[in-house]
Parts: structure tokens; sequence; C-alpha cells
């Protein structure tokens, strides 16, 4: 019996087999940010365990609140970045070099195929996206995995969606995403493993796989993945060119990760994407979803452009191209924010940031900010937002605020007619996706 | 081994998130304690915002809910708002994972029932009071807040996953961890 990529990396990784069901994993990454780390961090202390498992193979970033926005989120930072420089973690973003956390760490290149990963955050699953096995978790398995390189899980068992057909232009990854979830409900995947398959996703950037894999916990999943192909070595290529005599001898060593023909699926869902439209959500769950046409003059107060789904620069283009020679409606504010220092400064060189300036557009230092509610963009009560963030859920990005999710694309195209739009009409040839 | 329940509080709705059971806007406090005042601060019921002063809440140390309880974000101060208002038992038709694991992880418990199990628990007249006997595996429910036996006595089984009853007799992930790798 075959197996598929995420039993592969299991096997390649089991350090204790504790129920038929239960299984605990040597990590290759453990990722940390400076909300769900610093507990961690001061109860290893309070305990006299103040280690790590291995200061390289542990990376860590300031970007939810960045820079702080007051003592108790600076104490925050502060516990985070005493910690990494007493432990010698020699990777470690502080701020003026930092970015959100699902953004920085791939382009970083710290994630291979085959690696098992995990961070103090739902949106880890976006790792998967390289063919690797990437979970978010609570701040105990966090401390556990900083203090001793393991954690638990449950005997993985996948879903594949097989996605085909030609994506239409003006319709991008966050689409098939949100209709995947749709599809899926929010619990659809609950403890399953989502292994994006087809030839759509194999002609997919991989800033689109990381779009699509970010979302797998909206529908449940512990991790979204991706077959690391001749792209992912492409992307990685800089990191791992001493390692490999050529591109080729990469991709043929990454097929170690592909799942078997006979590996055995849960459900295998075959989805034509050809005749999907822009997908944006209402209410309060992401599996909420229709098309942005069936939206009819729903006024948006703000339009925020970022986050670890869409802020890369990929992201950038697709909204700038939108919003190049227009302003945004009237009565309305649009916040972008570039998802990391290095994707900042490419939109600097390549323009972008002027489009945003010129549009109208508030452009931000990366942080993960408005997106839940923390700072830089939240919403007051009654307000509504058109996001190109992944949680619509009620209070999210504000109490009393109101979250609908979109592409860049379909944000941009909303910023301008200052209410929900299919961003089609808006399209030029420069959106290339 | 340890008995876990009391009075117990039931939250009808399905795919309670752990940003209505703890907004973002306390995730910068680094004590447990200072969460307390805000459990289940955004949660809407029935589109309506839910009335957490009722001292029926006040008084519980379980919570009974329907599916996928705790999805969304990973933060275990969704598990801590709950430690620091004494609940210790979540029992639900589903959990998302994180949560479920973070329960376990901190050394308490949450408990899956079927969905008739679920609906027959919705269905009993308040208040109830819930005891959960690990040894034995079952839920032991009293309606009117009586405990103990009774003919009004309804028990429900449910399963445990092993190393799940292990992270409960341990105390929580980082001691079992720490005394095993």
């Amino acid at each position: 019996m075959g197996k598929t990529i995420t039993e592969k990396i299991f096997a390649a990784h089991l350090r204790d087999q504790l129920s038929e069901d239960s299984m605990v994993l040597d990590l290759d990454v453990v990722l940390c940010h400076e909300i769900t780390t610093p507990i961690a961090i001061m109860d290893l202390i309070d305990k006299g365990k103040d280690q790590v498992f291995n200061p390289d193979r542990i990376k860590a970033v300031i970007d939810h609140v960045s820079p702080p926005k007051d003592s108790n989120t600076a104490l925050q930072a502060k516990i985070l970045r005493d910690w990494a420089r007493r432990h010698r973690i020699k990777d470690f973003f502080d701020i003026g070099a930092n970015g959100v956390c699902h953004a920085i760490f791939p382009e970083k290149g710290f994630i291979r195929p085959g690696n098992t990963v995990i961070m103090g955050d739902s949106h880890t699953c976006t790792h998967g996206a390289f063919g690797a096995f990437a979970a978010g978790v609570g701040t105990t398995d966090l401390e556990v995995g900083i203090y001793k390189g393991v954690c638990s899980f449950r005997r993985p068992q996948s879903i594949k969606i097989n996605l085909t057909g030609t994506l239409t232009p003006g319709v991008v990854a966050k689409d098939v995403i949100l209709a995947v979830i749709g599809r899926l409900s929010v619990n659809g995947a609950t403890d399953r493993i989502i292994e994006f398959t087809g030839p759509v996703v194999e002609a997919m950037s991989m800033s689109s796989r990381m779009t699509l894999c970010n979302m797998a916990i909206e529908a449940g999943a512990t991790c979204g993945i991706c077959q690391p192909d001749r792209i992912t070595a492409q992307f990685l290529w800089p990191f791992i060119a001493d390692q490999y005599g050529g591109l080729d001898d990469a991709v043929a060593e990454f097929s170690r990760w592909h799942s078997d023909s006979d590996a055995v699926y849960e459900s295998v869902i075959d989805i034509d994407v050809s005749d999907l439209e822009p997908q944006v959500t209402f209410g309060f769950r992401p599996d909420q979803v229709k098309t942005a046409a069936a939206f009819h003059e729903t006024v948006v107060d703000q339009v925020y452009i970022g986050s670890c789904t869409n802020g890369r620069i990929e992201d950038l283009r697709d909204a700038a191209a939108i919003l190049k020679g227009r302003h945004i409606a009237e009565k309305l504010r649009g916040i972008v924010v570039p998802a990391t220092t290095d994707i900042y400064r490419q939109a600097l060189d390549e323009g972008l940031l002027a489009i945003f300036l010129d549009s109208g557009f508030c452009v931000m230092n990366p942080s993960c900010g408005a997106c839940l509610g923390m700072s830089a963009g939240v919403l007051a009560e009654g307000e509504v937002c058109a996001s190109t963030t992944n949680r619509n859920f009620n209070g999210r990005m504000g109490k009393g605020g109101m979250v609908h999710l979109m592409s860049p694309l379909t944000a941009a195209a909303t910023a301008v007619a200052g209410s929900i739009v299919d961003p089609r009409p808006y399209l030029s040839s420069e959106v290339t996706r | 081994m340890t008995r876990f329940g009391g009075p117990a509080f039931r939250l009808d709705r399905d795919n309670i998130n752990t940003d209505e059971i703890i907004p973002a806007r306390y995730l910068t406090e680094s004590s447990k304690t200072a969460l307390q005042p805000h459990l289940l601060e955004d949660l809407l019921i029935d589109g309506k915002k839910f009335d957490r002063n009722t001292p029926e809440l006040q008084q519980a140390t379980v919570l009974i809910s329907r599916k996928n309880f705790g999805c969304g974000s990973s933060r275990e101060h969704a598990v801590w708002v709950l430690e620091v208002n004494d609940i210790s038992v979540v029992i639900a038709e589903s959990f998302a994972r994180i949560f479920r694991q973070n329960m376990f992880n901190c050394g308490i418990l949450a408990i899956e029932l079927d969905a008739a199990a679920i609906a027959d628990i919705f269905a009993l007249p308040a208040p109830l009071a819930v005891q959960v006997d690990l040894s034995r595996s079952v839920v032991e429910i009293g309606p009117n807040g009586q405990q103990g036996s009774g003919s009004d006595l309804r028990t429900f089984p449910f399963t445990l996953n092993e190393f799940d009853r292990e992270l409960i007799a341990a105390g929580g992930w980082l001691a079992y961890a720490d005394s095993r790798y």
C-alpha cells in the first residue's frame, strides 16, 4: 500500500508511537513570534528549564504588533528578543528587518520539502506549500517544541483536492481556496491534511501555493500540503544551490516527497476551476462564500491588503495593477501592508508603493496588525472591511466590525468602487496571473 | 484517578471560535489571570451578543457545546481563560484539533459525545450537574443540579485516546515530555 506525502514525512520523523493513533515527531523547524512564545519562555524560566533543543532550528520574529503599540506589546517583544539573544538564536528578525511570520520564514528559505514544522500560530499550515508538514499549535506544544524538539500528532489522514481546468483572468488562488472552504465547510477537514494536487496547483507560483495552504486551517485541517517540484526548487535555489549539482538534481531529490499513486485518501475531491468566479465571504464564517458579483451595494468603510494570506509581492502587483491611474472611493480608507521588509523594498523599487499612495492608500510597515484586530487598522463598531486576510469571525478586526474576505484583485476593485464588486471589469493587461 | 465535574453551562451553537472565547485584543497580556474577566466576550448566540453575566456561567466548571468547538486561532489563551474561570471540562459534539490538543496539553478535558447524546443533554432542564468518571469513561449528568446517584441520573459513555488519558494523568504535555524525552 502506497503512502501519502504526509505519511512519508511522519515515517521519516517518528520519535515515539504513543498509541495506535498518537505519534510524536522530531521537529526540523520551530517558528516563534512575540504573541504566543513569551508565555512559553516565562513558563520554562519559572520551571528552571530555560533551554532550547537546537538554536539553529528555531526561528523567531516580532510580527504581530510591530513596532509595539503599548507597554504590554513592548514587553512581549522584549521577552522574545532577550530570549533569542540569550540562546544565540541567529535567525531572529527584529523591527526593521521583520515581516509576517508565514511570509518571512519561507522568504528566507527556512522551510524545505519533507520538513516537520510547528509554530504557535494557526496559519502555520502555509508552509505546507513547500511539501513540508507544518502545523499550528498552542503554547504548550510550542514550549515542548522549543525545549525538546518534538510534538505529538494523530495519525495523518488526508483529503486530496485535485484542481483541474484553467483559472481565467481575474480569478486567483484566494478564490480557489475560498471555494474549497465553502465546499468542505469550517470543520470538513478537522484532524485531516488537505493535499492540493492537479494541473492548477502544478502551474501555481509558490506565492499562490502559500495562499492555498494558508487557509487550510479554515476548513479545520492540520496542514495543507503541495508536492514539491521544479517551481519549489526554483524558489529555494538561492538557499540550496551548493547542495545540488543542478536544479534537476534538486527536483529529482524532492520527488521522494511525492505521494505514491496507490496512496490511500479519506476522500478525493475533483474541482474544475475553469468556471470559477471571484469569491467573497459573507457572515462570520470563512465557509460562507458567494461570488463577488452576487454582492449588491455592500458599502465598505475600509479595504485592507496584506497578511500571511495575501501580502506578498505578487499580491501587491495584482492590487496595484487595478489601482494604477485610479483613486479609491470617497469615504473609504485603504490600508496596504507589504508582508515583509524585503517585499516592502521590492514594492518600492517596482513603483507599487507610489501607485498605492497616489490612489489614496495608507502604506504601512510589515505587521499582522489589523488582521486580528491588534493594531494598525482596527475597525470601529458597525464598520465593514473588504480584506485579503483569512478570517471573518465576529470581532476579528475589531469589536463589532464585519470582514469580507477576498483576493487582492477584488479588494482593489472594491476600493475603487466603494462597494464589493467583481474585479474583472477593472482588469488591465498587466494582471498576468 | 482524578474526577472532573461540577455545575455545567450550555453554549447552544456550532463553531464557537477562539476569537469569541478570548478576543485577540487581550493576547497582549503576559499573565493568564489577566484574561479572567474576558471569557466569551465576543460570543454571538443566535446572532445576538451573549450575556456573560449569568450566574449559571459564573458558577460553571463544565461547558457543553455542539460542533467544532474552539475553531480558528491556535491561541492557548482560549484554554487558559477557561482554567482561570475554574472550567476544567468542555463537552462537545466535536472540537477543532488545536483547541482539543491544548486542553489535554494543559491536563484538562475535552470530551466528545455523539450528536444524539449532545441533543439529549441540551434537552435536559437546567441546572445540570456533571461528573466525569475517567476510570469508567462515562459522563454522568444529574438534572436540576443533583449529583450522585438517583433515578434521573443520565450516563453517557465516551472514549478517550490512550495518549490523552496519559496527558491527564501526567498533568499535561510538558511534564509528560520532560519525563520521557
